[in-house]
């Protein structure tokens, strides 16, 4: 795992400056804190799937409404999201950014997951364009990918590469930190 | 049991100005009466994702019914939609599923088991309410009433199989027409033409 911070805060500020309205999510491991940050964000709603193949789907229909969805699962989730990805991404040519759990990623090349081994090949497999975010220095790449997304109609990954810090309570912060 | 035909024109009846994303064999006699092609989607080239595409206009435009007329075999391919919907419980989607048993449009193989009770699925994940019917009189008497009531309602129709003689022709012009639909769709659901083309098809 990566050593970088992820602050689930200022990914919503990110997700909140571009207008985001659903966040259409199966929870993960690496996205966990921020399922539980996303829980005060008043302006943005959570839609839970029971399974990743419907997160597209979903997200299609919303936007068809006039919405503004963003989609949070794990990469191994997106593979058994795959058709949905050909017809109602790619096919229907869909706006949308995809934040995909980087799981087992380690920058070392050498991992045991596989889950990590075949996401990038995969979105290439795919020609997704993404952008692999490990840390708050990386947020500049999400406007990126939002404006990668509408500029070509298709949908856009961004490869969590970290496990989002758990949100800092300011008692803790009296204590000594997060633990 | 009823036929495909009667239960399109019982529903196209009451459906009054909503949206109706249709799939499978349902599309083919759907496009055949519908009042409002205007508000229409077929899924194609998405097999079973009606479901959640339906439920997500339903949760995005809250002030118009969304109805579904789903397949018994794509459900299954995405079963877990009922607990999703379930959870989230838009008032305004009406699911209905054509029971058939077979895969028509791949020539009439059954499904891997017959005997589903989609409406009590559907209750048991926390739908509103759930019904299934086998004759058009009762679906034609108390259907105005079911729409006119809060969503999620899952509807089940005990359809005679119609097994399709030949495949599906995958075409341009046929992969082409979701799409346009789709952006057809929103630009009469918002009032905005933004949606330009991208993708294979357009």
């Amino acid at each position: 795992m990566i050593n970088g911070i992820l602050h689930p805060k200022n990914v919503i500020a990110q997700l909140v400056q571009h207008g985001v309205s659903h966040y259409v999510t199966l929870p993960d491991s690496e996205t966990a804190h921020m399922y539980q940050a996303l829980m005060d964000e008043p302006s943005i709603t959570v839609v839970p799937v029971a399974r990743e193949g419907e997160a597209i789907p979903v997200a299609a229909g919303l936007f068809i409404a006039g919405q503004n969805p963003v989609i949070s699962i794990q990469n191994a989730g997106l593979y058994e999201a795959g058709d949905a990805l050909r017809g109602l991404a790619l096919g229907i040519g869909l706006p949308l950014v995809m934040f995909i759990g980087y799981r087992g990623h380690n920058r070392k090349g050498d991992t045991p997951d596989s889950a990590a081994t075949f996401l990038e090949p995969y979105l290439h497999m795919w020609r997704v364009d993404y952008f692999v975010v490990e840390s708050d220095e990386d947020l500049d790449r999400v406007p990126l990918a939002f404006d990668l997304a509408a500029k070509t109609n298709q949908p856009v990954a961004v490869a969590i590469g970290t496990e989002y810090a758990k949100s800092v309570e300011p008692s803790e912060v009296a204590q000594g930190g997060s633990r | 049991m009823i036929t495909y035909a009667d239960a399109c024109r019982v529903i196209n009846n009451s459906r009054d100005e909503a949206v109706v994303v249709t799939t499978m064999t349902q599309t083919k006699y759907w496009y055949q009466i519908s009042k409002h092609p205007d508000l229409d989607i077929g899924i194609a080239n998405a097999m079973s994702k009606a479901s959640s595409v339906a439920f997500g206009i339903a949760l995005g435009k809250p002030d118009r019914s969304v109805i579904c007329l789903d397949a018994d075999g794509s459900l299954l391919m995405n079963f877990g939609s009922l607990a999703t919907i379930a959870g989230m419980a838009p008032k305004n989607l009406y699911h209905f599923v054509f029971n058939n048993g077979i895969y028509s449009v791949t020539g009439g193989q059954p499904l891997p088991t017959p005997g589903v009770d989609y409406a009590k699925a559907a209750e048991a994940c926390g739908y509103a309410s759930a019904y299934r019917f086998e004759d058009v009189e009762s679906l034609d008497s108390l259907l105005p009433k079911i729409l006119a009531g809060p969503g999620p309602v899952l509807i089940e129709i005990m359809v005679q199989g119609e097994p399709q003689a030949e495949g599906v022709d995958q075409t341009w012009e046929s992969n082409a027409k979701m799409p346009l639909q789709l952006r057809a769709l929103r630009k009469r659901l918002t009032g905005s033409d933004d949606w330009g083309p991208g993708g294979p098809y357009l």
